[in-house]
Formats: structure tokens, sequence, C-alpha cells
């Protein structure tokens, strides 16, 4: 039997944005690279999967988090596959029964959110030790984390490379797309202009606290 | 697509919709091992290990599963089936060759949750594979994930001699290099007719 969780955490605004920006799932943490990179090429696929994303996310959360001193230590890593597995299957029938457009644009990546990295890892350090309450408040801030990153690329993709924003037409008919935006390496050029852009902002940040504090110091 | 070719079979997956480069299958460990081309090597050939024995496995697996009428169980019966079969590699190669063992580390439990062994299986369902072309589909995916791999091995340990400005360190500048080989394996399309 799992040993009582030493430490739970209050409910706080925190439990809910941590996942947005300071954890970003993407942008910071790089977990579920996979489904990230294949199914931006639009606003609307990226807004789809980021939603199925997050209901298995909450889904599977809410239930470790219930099952947590039930589930022996030794095999909890199989549970929480089980248990993930389940929420996906149930979601692909969903999407397959909301709309066959979206089910056929996503393609095998909806039954692929079963090995996407973050839900086993929110599972793993999060909803195996605290309640069941913060557990869904952490879960819901992860998913619009990940949904958030996944439309700065879709959006982004979709400009670029259609001359489009969710279907509708942005310039004129003189637009030449950029068609390989769309296509796979979009992907990888996209994601790594983001990252590149965090870090300009990141190192930017650090110079001027080092100068402010610098100039603090001479003052004295 | 019963009729096509176990050659175009192979070729398609190992080169024109590679798994990594065109499809973005196993992105995490071609991130995450690609810094040594000796690692990439030996990950690469743990990971053809593990698509054949699960390809394999999956087949008879589906074929039961249609028998009975239970396809919805599907999905949770092929994670739970990758997952026995990356648990007997690990057996496998800490039995015999301890030193491999430790310098995969983490990554080795982690082919689980790599998405080309999952894709495999599923695709494998969809385009109603029989067990051969099951077999060669797993075997050109391996052979196109360990490609893809060393080429990118290659490039990072030219790159770690070389000076980068300061901003590109890290995960960004890996992106924009995958974008380029991602753009170069683009000139395969066509080859071998596609289907996504």
């Amino acid at each position: 039997m799992s040993q009582l969780p030493s430490r739970q955490e209050d409910l706080s605004p925190d439990t809910f944005l941590r996942g947005l920006w300071k954890e970003n799932p993407i942008f910071v943490t790089a977990l579920g690279m996979c489904p990230t990179l294949a199914v931006t090429n639009s606003a609307v696929n990226a807004i789809a999967m980021g939603l199925a994303t997050t209901l298995v996310l909450v889904g599977s959360g809410v239930l470790v988090s219930m099952l947590r001193d039930w589930i022996p230590k030794q095999v909890r890593i199989a549970s929480y596959i089980i248990i993930i597995a389940t929420f996906v299957t149930m979601v692909d029938y969903g999407i397959q029964a909301i709309s066959l457009d979206l089910y056929a644009a996503l393609g095998a990546f909806i039954q692929l959110i079963v090995v996407n990295c973050i839900i086993l890892g929110r599972a793993e350090a999060y909803a195996a030790k605290q309640r069941v309450i913060p557990t869904l408040v952490n879960s819901l801030g992860t998913g619009f984390g990940f949904t958030l990153a996944l439309l700065s690329l879709g959006v982004v993709r979709e400009i670029l490379g259609a001359g489009t924003l969710f279907g509708l037409p942005l310039f004129g008919t003189d637009y030449q797309p950029w068609l390989v935006m769309v296509l796979p390496p979009g992907g990888f050029f996209v994601l790594g202009a983001w990252l590149l852009l965090f870090n300009w902002l990141r190192q930017r940040n650090e110079r001027r606290l080092a100068e402010s504090s610098g100039v603090a110091a001479n003052a004295r | 697509m019963h009729a096509e070719s176990l050659t175009s079979i192979f070729l398609n997956a190992a080169i024109v919709n590679n798994f990594v480069l065109a499809m973005f299958l196993g992105i995490c460990p071609f991130l995450g091992v690609s810094g040594k081309k000796e690692t990439a090597w030996n990950m690469g050939l743990a990971v053809i290990f593990v698509l054949l024995v699960s390809s394999a496995a999956a087949y008879g697996i589906n074929w039961l599963l249609v028998r009975l009428g239970l396809e919805f169980l599907r999905l949770i019966c092929y994670i739970a089936l990758i997952a026995s079969a990356v648990q007997l590699v690990e057996m496998f190669i800490k039995r015999f060759s301890p030193t491999l063992f430790r310098s995969l580390g983490i990554y080795l439990p982690l082919i689980t949750t790599n998405c080309a062994v999952l894709a495999i299986a599923l695709f494998q369902t969809s385009r109603e594979y029989d067990f051969v072309q099951s077999l060669v589909f797993a075997l050109g995916a391996g052979v196109g994930f360990t490609l893809a791999l060393m080429l990118m091995a290659g490039l990072r340990e030219r790159l770690a001699l070389a000076r980068v400005p300061n901003v590109t360190q890290g995960a960004a500048l890996t992106l924009m290099l995958a974008g380029l080989l991602s753009l170069a394996f683009m000139g395969f399309a066509g080859i071998g007719g596609s289907h996504g």
C-alpha cells in the first residue's frame, strides 16, 4: 500500500495558472511534442486536439486522485496507463460521433493521446499525491496551457501556410501561400522560432536584472 | 492495399513517410537521445526490436479481438502489450549488455510512450496489412527512426564544436535542425505513392 501523501497542496490561483505559463507543458517542460507538431497545421485542429487532451487529462487525473490510496505502488504506472487508455477510447468514439471531418483530420493522433507524456507525467507527479479538487484545477490549467501552446503554433502556421485564420481568408487573392509552413518542416520551424523568442526574452530579462542590481550596488 | 509490394511498404515507412521527420512520431527520444552517435545507434536498435515484437503480437491480439467482437478494447490491449514488450527488451539488454543498459538510462522504459510503437500497431490495423506486411512495415519504420536519429546525432556532434549564438542554445537549435532535415526528406515525396 502506498504511504500517505506527505504534503498536500491547498487550492490557490497558482494551482491553475502554473500550467498555463510557468510549467507550460510545451514551451517549458517540452513534453508531448508529437501531437504538437503533427496536428497544428490549422487553428481548428489545434483547438480540437487541445480540448481532447484536456478532457483526458482532467478525467484521468481525477480518477487517479480518487484511487490514489488504493493503487499499490508497484503497479501504479500500469494502472495509470489503463485509466488513461479508457478515457482516450471514450474521447475517440466521442469525436467520431461529433464530427467525422475532424476525426479524419486528426487521424491516429487521437488514439496516440495515450502515449502523450504530459498526461502520465501529471498523473505521476501531481494526481497521485493530491486531493481531488486541486487535481481537477491543476489538470485544467495544464490542459489549457497545452491548448494555448498548440493554438500559438496552429495560428502562425495557418496564417503563413494558407493565408487563412479559422478557415477565413485574411489576405487578398494575391497572397502566395508559404506552403512549407503547413507541411511537416513548418512544424519544426515554427516551434523552434517560438522557443528562440522565449529564450531571447528570458536572456534580456536576466541581463536587465543583472544591470539594475549592478547599478544599485554602485550607487551604494 | 493488399496488393502493395513489400519493397514499397518498406521504402514508404523508412524514407518517403519517415516516421520521425514526416509523421512526427517518436519526437521525444529523437530530441532526447540524439546527442551522441553511439547512444543513438543503440537506441535505434532497441526501438527496432520493440517494434518487431509488438507488431507481431499486435497482429495476433487484433485477430483475437475481431473474432470475439471486442474491437473497442483494442487501444487498451495494445498499450498493455507494448509495455510488456518493452519490459522484455529491458530484461534482455540488462542481462547481455549492462553498459548499454546504463547508457540508455531512462529512455529505455520510455520506449513504452514512444508514439511510433503504438502508431505501428494502429496503422497496420487500419491499413489491413497481413502478417508479413506488418513485420516489414515495422522494420521499415524502425530503420527510418534509426536513420533520422543517426543523422541528427551526427549533426549535433559537429555543432557541439561550433560557436552558436547564445539565444539558440538547447531545444530551439535542435528543432531548427530537425526542420532542415525534414525539408530534405520532403525531396523523397511521391516516390512510393502516399498514404498518410
